[in-house]
């Protein structure tokens, strides 16, 4: 029998503090990791995803949901530049897109390291941190630039 | 061919058939009316540095894999025992056999993009037998990783992480999914729209476009494709006190089908199919509930970060493990969608202390972060029967999916 295909579940820890202070609007302005908004390659229309954002008191969130299955997030600072990005679901997704000019970075780190192997990836090259992990079909990451996170932000947030 | 389906179908239809010939027997011991042996389910397992001599808590068997419907065979060692994903990959590095290459509708090869937590695979995907034990899953897909015939990658798969197309890169010689899903997509896989994920392509010279890949001819898991004891895995390992070298163990194939693989007084935890926790179960830490797993293929606990551990991570010459400066003591209690819940009580150790001893492979107490949910990776099996329960297949403890210890 085929296995049922798991559901395109996107559930976040989300932070009861934050969360209290977000509300909803319709605006599908997307950009990758570092760049600001202004200058949209469009995750969106990359993703074909549906978009919503909630603003919040230091940052907002971009949420889209790709036809994948994957959630990502893009967490925008006040001076609308992209600090970080999140993502789960049944597979990885377009990090080439996402992780924008870090991409590159991400793949040399990956590359020049020479130590134990761990199950997932845990990068970081001093700005850029970069964190995946989970298994076939349960894809979970995350990766966020230290430099240009908001005052009031915290890292921890970004998943 | 929707194999699976035939196979559960098969199993019901025996039942009745056994039952008829117990039955009937008419009350003769002769030793002419024994039954068949059972085929041979255990296989050997062990913990070691791996083919690429890198890893720590690395799984590994050796596999049997021949040109389909004949005995032109090869046995591929340093084959990481993975109960989270599907199907089985070798590196091309270690194939010397010519096996046959799978075509998609326009008749070209087919080549696979698979997608892991930690980067991607990418090779054609081949028709073999796969035999494990005195087991065989005759005639099925497997992927062929970094074979130098499909050398271009395409930007729509190497845009999904970094390759783990080497022996370097890839520490094992191939991988062994004898997971709790029969396919390695699905049905996403099936059909060439915007839902399909990337993973299976047809190439044409070095210019290789997504395509549609039917159920059946997705890679898949080897387990569910033998003719008896196809309801899923145990793994089987004795307890580690301490760091050691190597340590052996037994995978055993089918969940109650013999006597070496009941499930005795192990507790089942089924896995949920949607919501929160969906393909896991859910790992309650400090009050806070997670998703959880259990991954012969992840070399630690991998779970949370620092700031909900409050665990150090290690220097980033180590990085992805946790570095505690005194032994730290976690627990968290697993459930499964059946409700069934247990605590689990493990202690992390300094990472860096425990690979001080370079010939150390066995790591009991070794941790990391993730980016949050439970990887119950290799250590937590160390003294445990661990059973994956296939989805869909029936078993003495109900039908999976589900993982049991």
């Amino acid at each position: 029998m085929h296995a049922p295909e798991v559901p395109n579940s996107l559930r976040w820890v989300r932070r009861g503090a934050i969360m209290a202070c977000l509300f909803v609007i319709a605006l599908p302005a997307f950009a990758t990791l570092g760049e600001d908004l202004s200058s949209i390659s469009s995750d969106q229309v990359h993703m074909k995803a549906a978009v919503r954002v909630l603003p919040g008191q230091f940052y907002s969130i971009h949420e889209m949901q790709s036809p994948t299955g994957t959630a990502i997030r893009e967490f925008v600072s006040p001076a609308g530049v992209v600090f970080g990005v999140a993502w789960q679901g049944p597979s990885t997704p377009d990090l080439r897109q996402l992780l924008g000019s870090h991409f590159d970075e991400f793949i040399q780190a990956v590359q020049s390291s020479s130590s134990r192997r761990a199950r997932g990836r845990h990068v970081d090259t001093g700005d850029l941190v970069f964190d995946s992990g989970g298994h076939m079909r349960f894809i979970v990451g995350r990766a966020f630039l230290r430099s240009k996170m908001p005052t009031g932000a915290d890292a921890n947030a970004i998943r | 061919m929707r194999f699976g389906k035939l196979r559960v179908v098969a199993l019901a239809t025996a039942i009745p058939i056994v039952a008829t010939l117990l039955g009937c027997g008419g009350g003769s011991s002769s030793s002419s009316k024994a039954s068949p042996t059972p085929a041979s389910n255990s296989q050997a397992i062990m913990v070691n540095a791996g083919p690429a001599n890198k890893y720590a808590n690395g799984l590994f068997t050796t596999v049997t894999v021949c040109v389909a419907g004949t005995t032109n065979c090869q046995n591929i060692s340093g084959v990481l025992v993975d109960t989270a994903s599907f199907g089985l990959r070798v590196l091309a590095s270690a194939l010397t056999l010519p096996l046959a290459q799978q075509k998609d509708a326009s008749g070209k090869p087919v080549v696979e993009c698979a997608q892991f937590a930690d980067g991607f695979t990418w090779g054609p995907v081949k028709t073999a037998d796969v035999k494990l034990a005195g087991e065989q899953a005759s005639s099925i897909p497997i992927q062929v990783i970094g074979d130098p015939a499909f050398a271009t990658i395409p930007a729509s798969c190497s845009s999904h992480g970094p390759a783990e197309d080497t022996l370097q890169q890839l520490g094992t010689n191939g991988v062994l999914g004898v997971g709790p899903f029969v396919e390695d997509c699905g049905n996403s896989c099936v059909t060439t729209g915007t839902q399909n994920p990337d993973f299976y392509f047809g190439c044409t010279g070095s210019s290789c476009q997504v395509t549609g890949e039917s159920i059946s001819q997705q890679v898949r898991n080897p387990v569910a494709s033998f003719a008896a004891d196809n309801n899923g895995v145990v793994i089987d390992l004795p307890a580690a006190s301490a760091s050691a070298p190597t340590l052996s163990g037994s995978m055993i194939f089918g969940i109650g089908t013999q006597s070496n693989n009941s499930l005795g007084s192990a507790q089942v935890l089924t896995m949920f199919l949607s919501g929160t926790f969906a393909g896991n179960v859910k790992t309650t830490y400090k009050s806070t509930a997670y998703s959880g797993f259990f991954d012969s293929g992840s070399n630690a606990y991998f779970f949370l970060d620092a700031s909900l551990t409050g665990i150090p991570d290690c220097p980033s010459t180590i990085p992805g493990f946790y570095c505690p400066s005194s032994p730290a003591s976690v627990s968290a209690t697993n459930a499964g969608a059946n409700g069934v819940s247990n605590a689990v009580n493990f202690t992390i150790d300094n990472a860096a202390t425990l690979f001080g001893n370079s010939s150390n492979n066995v790591f009991p107490t070794l941790g990391g972060p993730n980016p949050g949910f439970f990887d119950w990776g290799v250590p937590f099996f160390y003294g445990r029967r661990v059973f994956t329960a296939i989805a869909g297949r029936s078993t003495p403890g109900g039908a999976g999916p589900y993982w049991a210890y």
